[in-house]
């Protein structure tokens, strides 16, 4: 688990994999690491990426033989990320995710609660597209400090 | 005589392949926009349920292969099947048009997958309920980002509304065949792997009623002609244009990594 700590997300660089969820389970079968991971979004191209670093990571480590499978169910949820990487994350200038990822009803306005903006704490802030940088994030802005944010979806 | 296709492998096979190719014909429309959307948001937007469609159906044809039992892997159903070979609807085929019609192609898609996953989610099957729980959580994104761009051009300018109306209108001809059943289907949905595709409709009407009422748009009319046949292999012209786009680097250099 330490050896992954150090595992990092390579489109969010200040989290782990463990930190963010991906990594569900790690065991012995004889002399053979047999780490579970599970895709953020489905589309997520960190995965390979993600699933190379950990099988070099152990392998500077000392433990030769790794397989990593790729597991579906439980589907990845925000909800996994604690709270220590969830201040990070907002350390590192992205919004975390809101506490729950209570499946948000189908609604035709998103009329969510606002995210608080990493920069100036405002609450002033508004969605500028669902839609971000990588998957996970969506694009705000602060109308208090005028500084565009990224806020790491509640999903 | 039996008919190989009643075997229950050989239908499931078939109905992932339907559900696989579905996303990925989607999928790769959807990619055309990147670069040229109407504004940087809607191409970052499309880009990104492109590349989940894309990551669906790679789940998708990954365990289709793996039902088929030949060995065949995602890359290979993917890039070495003919059109003709290829199960998805005529509706995510049809060319992107104006930015009203690749949101109504998509509204229209969206609303049927909601119900769809949903209930693919609960399958007996548990590898392809798992994989649909993970889809499911995706599509209710996309649903959300095509039906606020149906309200928004709907109840925007006489132009917008005129334009999303009549790209409605033009893609209505390929909406019924997403609820017919066959063979393949009831002997799936007997053994609980899969809902039938006309149980779906009222949701997909209640969900479209409800946006469309909001867009101030019409729903098209009921007696149109309606176009059927795509889960046989019957596709519109534009399937073929688009996988030679799709698989003409794998098929020259077959193999090829980087």
């Amino acid at each position: 688990m330490q050896i992954l700590e150090g595992v990092k997300d390579p489109e969010v660089p200040v989290l782990s994999v463990v930190e963010l969820g991906v990594v569900r389970n790690v065991a012995f079968e004889k002399e053979q690491v047999v780490i579970q991971i599970t895709p953020t979004y489905s589309g997520c191209p960190a995965l390979k990426v993600m699933q190379d670093e950990i099988v070099s990571a152990l392998k500077e480590n000392g433990f030769p033989d790794v397989r990593v499978d790729i597991v579906y169910a439980p589907a990845w949820t925000t909800d996994w990320i604690g709270d220590a990487a969830r201040e990070k994350l907002r350390r590192y200038g992205i919004a975390p995710p809101q506490a729950n990822a209570a499946d948000e009803i189908v609604n035709i306005s998103s009329g969510s609660r606002p995210v608080p903006c990493p920069m100036c704490n405002s609450l002033d802030t508004q969605v500028q597209s669902q839609f971000g940088s990588t998957a996970c994030k969506a694009l705000h802005l602060c109308r208090s400090c005028k500084q565009p944010f990224e806020h790491f979806k509640v999903f | 005589m039996t008919n190989p296709l009643l075997m229950k492998e050989s239908a499931l096979f078939d109905y992932l392949l339907r559900l696989g190719d579905d996303r990925l014909v989607l999928g790769h429309r959807l990619s055309e926009w990147c670069g040229h959307a109407p504004i940087l948001e809607e191409d970052i937007a499309l880009a990104n349920i492109a590349l989940d469609c894309v990551g669906h159906a790679s789940m998708l044809l990954k365990l289709a292969g793996q039902v088929e039992g030949r060995r065949r892997t995602e890359d290979d159903l993917a890039y070495f099947r003919e059109a003709i070979a290829f199960r998805n609807v005529k509706l995510v085929e049809q060319p992107n048009g104006d930015f009203a019609r690749t949101i109504a192609r998509q509204f229209l898609f969206d609303a049927y997958s909601l119900p769809l996953y949903e209930e693919l989610a609960s399958s007996s099957h548990p590898v392809l309920a798992a994989i649909s729980a993970k889809i499911l959580k995706e599509v209710r994104y996309h649903w959300r980002h095509s039906s606020e761009w149906v309200c928004r051009l709907g109840d925007g300018t006489q132009e917008s509304h005129a334009r999303m109306q009549s790209a409605l209108d033009e893609l209505w001809t390929f909406t019924a065949e997403l609820f017919e059943s066959d063979d393949i289907e009831s002997l799936l949905h007997k053994a609980g792997v899969v809902p039938l595709g006309s149980s779906l409709k009222p949701r997909w009407d209640e969900l479209l009623r409800r946006v469309l009422s909001t867009a101030t748009l019409t729903v098209p009319t009921a007696n149109q002609f309606m176009l059927g046949g795509s889960r046989q292999g019957r596709h519109s012209e534009h399937l073929g244009h688009i996988l030679s786009e799709m698989q003409i680097l794998a098929r020259s250099y077959p193999g090829a990594s980087w």
